[in-house]
């Protein structure tokens, strides 16, 4: 494993069942390598939150262990915590506070000394500088979230989690947000992040985790996971409608679409053979004429989808 | 120990309580005021001394634990609470920070506020009567040692409150009644037998005597055994700290 491969956060067996019974983990394992942006997916209640929770050490475990840079979180506590930030997904703000001073606060809470300057930077990069004397109730929720992230970012830390950050985040502040993602990890923090806009997971992402029930179902590459998983369709629009597939191209597992107008064949890129030769082929032959050809391939929000219902 | 985080939650604190400095400051003065206005000039017309010392002068040590009681739970319970409310006490819980530092902070600063009000109603005192004291060390030392072991009670309240009204609970109907109950601005000698024997079960006749003993030098009980219920409160208070960060008591699921 080279060193950029190396774990950052090692999580092995961890699991959580709360006093109701729930159990909302089940044996995790999972291993973040230093400076990668990992997305980790799941629906609502499959036990992301209760992760990153207990990695920070707002949530106790059940059983299983986690390690920051070889700093066990429980008995190594101070050094696995000063390494990391979090934003959680609540807009949890101290209201009566200035945008200057709760930063400013956070920083010192992680055990530095005041540094001016450095929550000066991390204000500017945020946007935040113009507002830093401003009460945080009288900030929007977009500039809220921002808060959030500096807080988070004013012990510079080397492990960073975003818990569903761009939640409410309007589309231009979401994309400085992301730039800001892109430059942290370019500064040497390994990101950690849940979002429930998967296509901002597709476009950031070096890996994505799947969380489902409690269970990790999958880590994989992104790129390969798109290769893997992703499949492809072919999408003719035809000449005449049809009623019904004929019988005769029942093999090519076909789906009509948009009122009979338009035949869909789904196919496997990886397959040694992808079959569209032959498919059309056989729709010459059953005398099927078509207009026009599309061809999509899925994206991450259909592979997400695909998995969380199979299980 | 990770002293800047012990220092921005005390910094952080006092800058709360300096940005309300009217509710903190001004309200505790001018209701102590009234006391003496009350007690001191129309009821201590007609008490002239207790035990050789102007009724006056004698209920300002009184009036100074009443203040500092009160105070010590509210700032504490409601420095804990806050977080708790808003939801930033997630980043006391992920901070590299031990119980140990979170304590020192919030109750340091919570006894540093009670400790000052207590002087500035000493020196409101001294507007409306001669006070002397005769033992200055442990009038200081009575004065810290309660705002500590009542900033740790509020500490404790603020952790088991789960709403605003459970936060008021315990000042207004347990302290206030106890303080006032438990000779502010009498003798318990004056008492009854009976009725000075429930009394001694009320903790807050040791502190208030152990105290009014620092000024005077007479107590209704002798000050070692003022000083011993203070440190068994305080071991008690400390003990139960102590299991709710182990315990993650309403801190952590």
């Amino acid at each position: 494993m080279s060193p950029k491969q190396q774990p950052i956060l090692s999580i092995k067996g961890l699991s959580k069942t709360y006093a109701s019974g729930f159990q909302a983990l089940k044996r995790i394992n999972l291993d973040i390598r230093k400076d990668e942006i990992f997305a980790l997916l799941g629906p609502n209640g499959a036990g992301k939150t209760t992760l990153i929770n207990i990695i920070c050490g707002i949530v106790k475990p059940s059983a299983g262990s986690v390690t920051v840079d070889g700093h066990d979180i429980v008995t190594d506590f101070r050094a696995a915590r000063a390494m990391i930030g979090l934003v959680p997904q609540e807009l949890t703000a101290d209201m009566f506070e200035t945008v200057w001073t709760t930063v400013s606060f956070s920083r010192g809470l992680w055990g530095k000394w005041e540094n001016p300057d450095h929550i000066e930077k991390v204000l500017k990069d945020l946007s935040l500088w113009d507002r830093k004397d401003s009460k945080l109730m009288t900030l929007s929720g977009g500039m809220k979230r921002r808060v959030l992230i500096a807080k988070a970012l004013a012990h510079e830390p080397t492990v960073l989690f975003l818990d569903e950050p761009t939640a409410g985040v309007d589309v231009e502040l979401r994309k400085d947000m992301w730039e800001n993602v892109r430059s942290l990890r370019a500064s040497g923090v390994t990101i950690i992040l849940t979002t429930h806009y998967i296509h901002e997971a597709e476009d950031m992402a070096d890996r994505i985790g799947i969380i489902n029930k409690g269970e990790l179902v999958l880590v994989e590459n992104k790129a390969e996971l798109m290769h893997k998983l992703g499949k492809k369709q072919l999408t003719l629009q035809l000449h005449d409608s049809l009623d019904a597939i004929p019988v005769g191209l029942a093999a090519h597992h076909l789906t009509l679409a948009n009122g009979g107008s338009e035949l869909v064949y789904t196919y496997d890129t990886q397959g040694p053979r992808t079959g569209i030769t032959n498919l059309l082929t056989d729709l010459a032959g059953a005398g099927i004429r078509f207009k026009d050809l599309d061809t999509t391939q899925s994206s991450l929000e259909d592979i997400f989808v695909d998995l969380v219902r199979q299980r | 120990m990770n002293l800047p985080a012990t220092k921005a939650i005390y910094k952080f604190e006092m800058a709360r309580w300096g940005r309300t400095l009217l509710q903190s400051i001004v309200s505790p003065v001018i209701a102590t005021s009234l006391y003496f206005v009350v007690f001191g000039a129309a009821i201590g017309s007609r008490i002239t001394e207790i035990e050789g010392v102007s009724y006056g002068a004698f209920i300002v040590p009184g009036l100074i634990m009443l203040t500092l009681l009160t105070q010590s739970v509210a700032n504490a319970s409601f420095g804990i609470y806050f977080p708790r409310f808003t939801g930033t006490i997630y980043e006391l819980l992920s901070a590299p920070i031990s119980y140990f530092e979170i304590v020192v902070g919030y109750v340091g600063a919570a006894a540093t506020k009670s400790v000052i009000l207590g002087l500035i109603i000493l020196a409101t005192a001294f507007m409306f009567v001669p006070v002397e004291i005769a033992h200055p060390f442990w009038m200081v030392a009575f004065l810290v040692l309660t705002a500590v072991t009542f900033s740790l009670l509020g500490f404790i309240i603020g952790i088991w409150a789960d709403g605003f009204e459970k936060l008021q609970l315990v000042p207004l109907l347990v302290i206030t009644p106890l303080t006032f109950l438990g000779g502010t601005f009498y003798s318990i000698n004056v008492l009854p037998p009976f009725w000075r024997g429930v009394t001694l079960f009320n903790p807050v006749v040791y502190l208030i005597s152990g105290f009014r003993w620092s000024f005077f030098n007479i107590a209704d009980v002798s000050p070692a055994t003022s000083l011993a219920m203070i440190g068994l409160f305080l071991a008690i208070c400390l003990t139960v700290v102590a299991w709710i960060f182990k315990t993650g008591y309403r801190l952590k699921s």
